[in-house]
């Protein structure tokens, strides 16, 4: 993958909040077919350099670019359209809505027919089957017609993710996934985030805390500290680095695992 | 057939559908079903209303927009067709033009507004839309020559539509409910109750306007359960959200408010054709603003078939609650502190007090608590959401 142009890349990103720097000149470039994992202990700035990447915050400085298209200007909806495809770490859905509705508006988004009003949204066969076939795959067809909000916080986890696969983006961002998920459900999600990374075509981008899950999925990881790049290569090599020993593993060894 | 007309929405509760099935039954049959002109005018104004309403609802409870300028493009439409038809004469061709000189005029100002306002916070939307209601309130208060200030202006109605226009030589039959109840009642005689209808310009608006009527909601329900629809209950429910899965929201909140803007505008058309009087206090009068909000309320946000429940509610209310509290006091022994306060020019006060005791109850509207309670009682809980009719049915739809 050396020389290939790389999907996704951020120049010299930056956000500042008055005099605080949550994210600070963070330059990096994604690859086709790779899963890169951010650590970095809490309030490091991964989720605001996530929220930098999908638009929903404007970068004080640098750029995001993908496939060498500047999106830095672009809302979030523009990106998503682009191919930026995000799942939130807070739960962060429809609650009002069924589950098999959610997923239903997210391939309606990917099918673009979110102007249609002259016909009956439960017969468009194409779009309601996509979305039931995504909650198998998430094993949540038996939630098809509950209120998410009356749904359990796992399941919700998993419906994020079902939205985000819906959306079948180029490059899929993961705000810990598995986040107060019960331990039976964590493999489901792991399964899928391999599965796509199996593909080989997209760009996978992890925040995730488990050092056993990042370990064995990562192609490579980048540690943010204090919302600057302190570390980015090789797992192994990364982990052992001293400066991400001291920064983040030594530090926070208790909460993260 | 039904399903497909319904768009797949049904009541979802018996009682719901049972009263809805009243209300439209009367609304049909209406001319034959009361004489007099008092309940005649009053089932007009509800056909009126429930387009206005439900297009409010579509705003309100289906995408949480609130907006205070929906009585400016309902007084919009009746004016158009008032200060047409007051230039041009009596035709169909004035009305026509009127009409579609207040639709560009409403699309305009909707865009205008939504355009410049529904990129910010909700709040700020509801504060614009509310000063240019006001705005446009005094303006036409203040253009005598043009609008005729607070005396309002005569519309001239074609004459197929006014009362001198008799298409028919021979009257029909009327069964009049009023004078069946006091029959079974014993009150009277039955041969009272049949009466007879002449046909005039005046029963076909009405039948234009509940024409009208019905094909609004149908294409309403039609649009909320469509994948747009969809989208706007997204945006409820979590715009950021809704963003994030590349839906352009403020592109979809304009959309709304154009449209429903352009549904009253048609019901301000209508109105102004059936009542063939427009003044800016029953059009543009911020007092019916907060009617329309009362009986979107009232009926169950969010719902489309509470349009029909608050409308018809709060007309009855309006028009009837003062006789009911004169018979009332005429049971109270005379000047005693009950009989004042029950006095019939204390209607709103009692009416104010009906609506609060209803939101309390019914913090849902009518329609939420009454499919609340068929999806607790276990016979009717399968009632299915959603739809289909010739296809087989797959096991999760």
């Amino acid at each position: 993958m050396a020389y290939e142009q790389p999907v996704l890349e951020t120049r010299n990103l930056s956000i500042h909040f008055g005099g605080h720097k949550a994210v600070n000149d963070v330059s990096c470039q994604f690859h086709r077919g790779t899963l890169t994992t951010i650590v970095g202990p809490n309030g490091a700035g991964k989720t605001t350099w996530f929220n930098l990447l999908s638009g929903q915050l404007r970068a004080s400085h640098g750029k995001v670019l993908l496939h060498g298209e500047d999106l830095t200007s672009m809302s979030a909806s523009a990106r998503a359209d682009k191919g930026l495809g995000r799942a939130f770490q807070l739960t962060n859905l429809f609650p009002g809505l069924s589950a098999l509705e959610n997923v239903r508006l997210a391939v309606a988004s990917q099918h673009h027919t979110g102007h249609v009003f002259w016909q009956v949204s439960a017969r468009r066969r194409d779009i309601a089957d996509r979305a039931y076939e995504l909650l198998q795959t998430v094993s949540l067809a038996h939630r098809a017609d509950n209120l998410v909000a009356n749904l359990p916080h796992g399941d919700q986890r998993k419906l994020e993710v079902a939205l985000l696969l819906a959306l079948e983006p180029e490059v899929f961002m993961f705000d810990e996934p598995t986040a107060g998920m019960s331990v039976d459900e964590v493999p489901v999600i792991l399964e899928l985030i391999a599965e796509i990374k199996a593909r080989k075509d997209k760009v996978v981008l992890l925040v995730e805390h488990k050092m056993d899950v990042v370990r064995s999925l990562s192609d490579r990881i980048v540690v943010l500290h204090n919302g600057e790049l302190v570390a980015d290569g090789e797992p192994a090599e990364v982990i052992a680095s001293p400066v991400v020993q001291e920064a983040y593993l030594g530090a926070t060894q208790g909460e993260a695992s | 057939m039904l399903a497909n007309l319904l768009s797949g929405d049904y009541p979802r509760s018996r009682i719901l559908m049972v009263i809805l099935a009243i209300i439209m039954g009367i609304l049909a049959f209406g001319p034959f079903l009361f004489p007099g002109v008092r309940a005649f005018s009053m089932m007009g104004m509800i056909c009126v209303f429930i387009i206005l309403v439900a297009s409010y609802d579509l705003m309100l409870g289906y995408t949480h927009i609130v907006s205070f300028a929906h009585t400016m493009f309902f007084g919009i439409g009746a004016y158009g067709v008032a200060m047409a038809t007051a230039s041009w004469g009596k035709g169909f061709d004035a009305v026509l033009l009127g009409a579609a000189g207040a639709m560009v005029v409403t699309v305009v100002l909707a865009l205008l507004l939504g355009l410049l306002s529904l990129r910010v916070k909700a709040i700020f939307f509801a504060l614009v839309t509310l000063a240019v209601a006001f705005a446009f309130l005094s303006l036409v208060t203040q253009l005598y020559p043009i609008t005729g200030g607070e005396d309002g202006m005569r519309v001239h109605v074609p004459r197929e539509l006014g009362p001198a226009f008799r298409p028919l030589d021979d009257t029909l039959a009327g069964f009049s409910l009023p004078d069946a109840f006091a029959a079974l009642l014993g009150n009277t005689s039955w041969q009272e109750v049949f009466f007879e209808v002449r046909i005039t310009g005046r029963t076909l608006m009405y039948y234009v306007a509940f024409g009208a009527s019905v094909l609004v909601f149908l294409f309403l329900l039609r649009v909320v359960n469509s994948p747009f629809g969809k989208v706007l209950q997204a945006i409820r429910e979590n715009e950021f959200r809704a963003q994030a899965l590349g839906y352009n929201t403020v592109l979809y909140r304009t959309a709304v408010v154009v449209l429903s803007a352009l549904l009253a505008c048609l019901a301000g058309v209508l109105f102004a054709l059936i009542n063939r009087y427009v003044n800016p206090e029953n059009t543009l009068a911020f007092e019916l603003m907060v009617f329309i909000l009362l009986m979107c309320v009232m009926g169950g946000m969010g719902t489309l078939y509470g349009s029909v429940i608050g409308v018809t509610l709060f007309l009855l209310a309006q028009n009837y609650l003062q006789d009911l509290l004169k018979l009332l006091v005429e049971q109270l022994p005379p000047d005693s502190a009950l009989a004042h306060l029950v006095g019939p020019e204390r209607w709103l006060l009692w009416f104010g007090l009906l609506f609060v005791l209803s939101v309390y109850f019914f913090p849902s509207g009518v329609v939420g608590q009454l499919r609340l309670w068929a999806a607790r009682s276990p016979r009717t809980s399968n009632t299915p959401e959603a739809v289909d009719t010739d296809e087989p049915r797959t096991q999760y739809r």
